[in-house]
């Protein structure tokens, strides 16, 4: 396995008395795709969000254990340095309601650069790595609530890029799109990998097949608690898992 | 089979009879509401049209620009106490919109979090939200008695436009309050997320895209305010003094038009002239109202963009 870019040890997570995570251990490694997977309500999401402390923003929420970035304690870190550093693509697209240039612009601007020629090159290449450059280059100025569902997430994640991140962090980006805009961010996810560590939730085994490197799956049993059961390369998730519960759920005998 | 077809006949046949009935039913109750429709119109075209009929009598271009005489004979005209009324407008707003969106920012984006750290703050919250939902309910006399004691005698303001408008400020703080707390309230939290996951502060998610994305509804409140203010009397009777001229500096006492009306009324015989000012009043307010319409229809086309 290459170095790992994220780790966590141990690591439980609490809302209020209700354990939502259980001793979790992973080694995220850097520059590839991991997918998390498994069954409604098994901690994937709130596991995610645990990268870029976006759970310190719910009330009542505990943790135990460590996160760890390129080997850093991220509770050391300060909560806004470290989302510079991992970005984040939500579920449902939410660009801001400005211009697709203020939009993608927004980042740069809140971290201090005000030069605008810098801006600009910055807006183009974003769009360009988010493969929404040629759709909207005549447009900069038009809302970004005007594009479509899967250009809105392309400009999402865009408006992610240009912060220069090492890590984006992806909550089922294509979970509102239809088929064909969720081929275009599965592909650019795709190129994507090679830059950036990316860890992605999604719901879809075929897609979690596709587009990841790794895959992990988490499972949930009534207690409501959430464990890593498995994690692996995906094809060997895929194929050949090594315990029962991932077969069935990857088989689609639950879930 | 011939039974069950019979039995299905017989149950449509009743429910076409029964249809036929609620369709009266609804036709009766669809013509009430439009009487009742009726009557509030009428209500509203009977006392609009009546004051701006004969208030059109008195109104000239000498009645609109020139100040008002004094004296039992109400004679003159009312400019002064139009531009009595916009300064003091001008001046409740100066002191009660930084206020109120501040308190309003502070419950809605704040507030929340800090009550979690401790139960003496939460209990100042709620006592906050309490004392908002209270003072929005409180005759406008009260705080006319309140702007006297405290500021035309304590803080020795006198009856000035200054006493005039921290009363005033007093009295539409909770509208602009609810206002602004309303807008911030439609503005999705998928913003919020978006913003702070970009690495943005929580201040620069506030002011870069929060407060934006609600500024339709904080106007709203303002204007809402402006109205309150052209349309009060008694809180500037007892904190504005009643001086004719134009006031030249913020402890200069004045009359809005809504008081040089009252005066017209009670104090003078120039009935007609009352009248005139009463329809400056009325077209201001419908110019009012029409403006709160056109930017509350962008904020609700500013939302469903959102979803």
């Amino acid at each position: 396995m290459n170095n790992s870019k994220l780790e966590t040890i141990n690591y439980s997570l609490y809302y209020g008395n209700y354990r939502a995570l259980k001793e979790i251990n992973i080694k995220i490694p850097e520059n590839k795709v991991t997918a998390l997977i498994g069954p409604s309500g098994c901690g994937k999401s709130t596991f995610l969000r645990s990268f870029n402390r976006m759970n310190d923003l719910i009330a009542g929420v505990r943790t135990e254990g460590k996160v760890l970035i390129d080997g850093e304690d991220i509770l050391k870190t300060d909560p806004v340095a470290l989302r510079q550093n991992v970005g984040m693509v939500f579920q449902k697209p939410n660009p801001f309601p400005k211009s697709i240039f203020d939009n993608v612009a927004y980042g740069p601007r809140v971290t201090g650069l005000k030069d605008r020629q810098k801006l600009e090159e910055i807006v183009e290449q974003s769009l360009r790595s988010a493969a929404l450059w040629d759709e909207v280059k005549d447009n900069l100025g038009k809302s970004g609530l005007d594009l479509s569902g899967g250009q809105q997430q392309r400009l999402c994640i865009a408006r992610a890029l240009a912060v220069e991140p090492t890590v984006i962090l992806m909550d089922e980006p294509a979970a509102s799109l239809d088929p064909i805009a969720t081929l275009k961010i599965e592909d650019l996810i795709h190129e994507l990998s090679v830059n950036y560590t990316i860890v992605i939730v999604t719901h879809n085994m075929q897609q979690a097949g596709r587009v990841s490197d790794y895959t992990a799956f988490f499972y949930t049993d009534e207690t409501r608690t959430g464990q890593l059961v498995e994690f692996d390369e995906t094809k060997t998730i895929f194929t050949n898992p090594h315990d029962r519960r991932t077969e069935d759920y990857i088989t689609g005998r639950f879930g | 089979m011939e039974n069950r077809t019979s039995e299905i006949a017989l149950i449509h046949k009743a429910q076409a009879q029964n249809l036929k009935k609620e369709k009266t039913r609804q036709d009766f109750w669809v013509a009430v509401m439009w009487l009742f429709g009726l009557i509030t119109v009428s209500i509203l075209v009977l006392v609009v049209g009546y004051v701006l009929l004969e208030g059109v009598k008195a109104i000239n271009w000498e009645f609109l620009t020139t100040s008002p005489k004094g004296g039992l004979s109400g004679e003159g005209g009312i400019s002064t106490t139009i531009g009595t009324t916009f300064y003091l407008v001008g001046l409740t707003l100066l002191v009660a919109t930084p206020l109120g969106v501040g308190a309003a920012i502070f419950l809605i984006e704040y507030a929340g979090e800090q009550s979690l750290s401790s139960k003496f703050l939460r209990s100042l919250i709620g006592v906050a939200n309490f004392a908002v939902e209270t003072l929005a309910g409180i005759p406008s006399i009260i705080f006319g008695l309140f702007g006297y004691a405290l500021f035309v005698s304590t803080l020795k303001f006198g009856f000035s436009l200054l006493s005039a408008a921290l009363a005033g400020a007093c009295l539409v703080l909770p509208t602009i309050i609810r206002t602004t707390e309303e807008a911030l309230l439609t503005v999705p939290d998928d913003y919020r997320r978006g913003s702070l996951a970009l690495g943005a502060t929580k201040w620069q998610t506030l002011y870069k895209v929060v407060l934006p994305a609600s500024i339709p509804g904080i106007i709203t409140g303002i204007i809402l305010s402006v109205g309150r203010v052209i349309s009060e009397t008694a809180i500037f009777y007892v904190t504005l003094g009643g001086s004719y001229r134009m006031p030249t500096s913020v402890l200069d006492g004045g009359r809005t038009l809504a008081l040089h009306l009252y005066y017209l009324a009670m104090d003078t015989r120039a009935f007609d002239k009352a009248m005139g000012t009463g329809a400056v009043l009325v077209v201001m307010i419908i110019l009012i109202n029409l403006l709160i319409d056109l930017v509350s229809r962008k904020l609700t086309t500013g939302v469903r963009k959102v979803q």
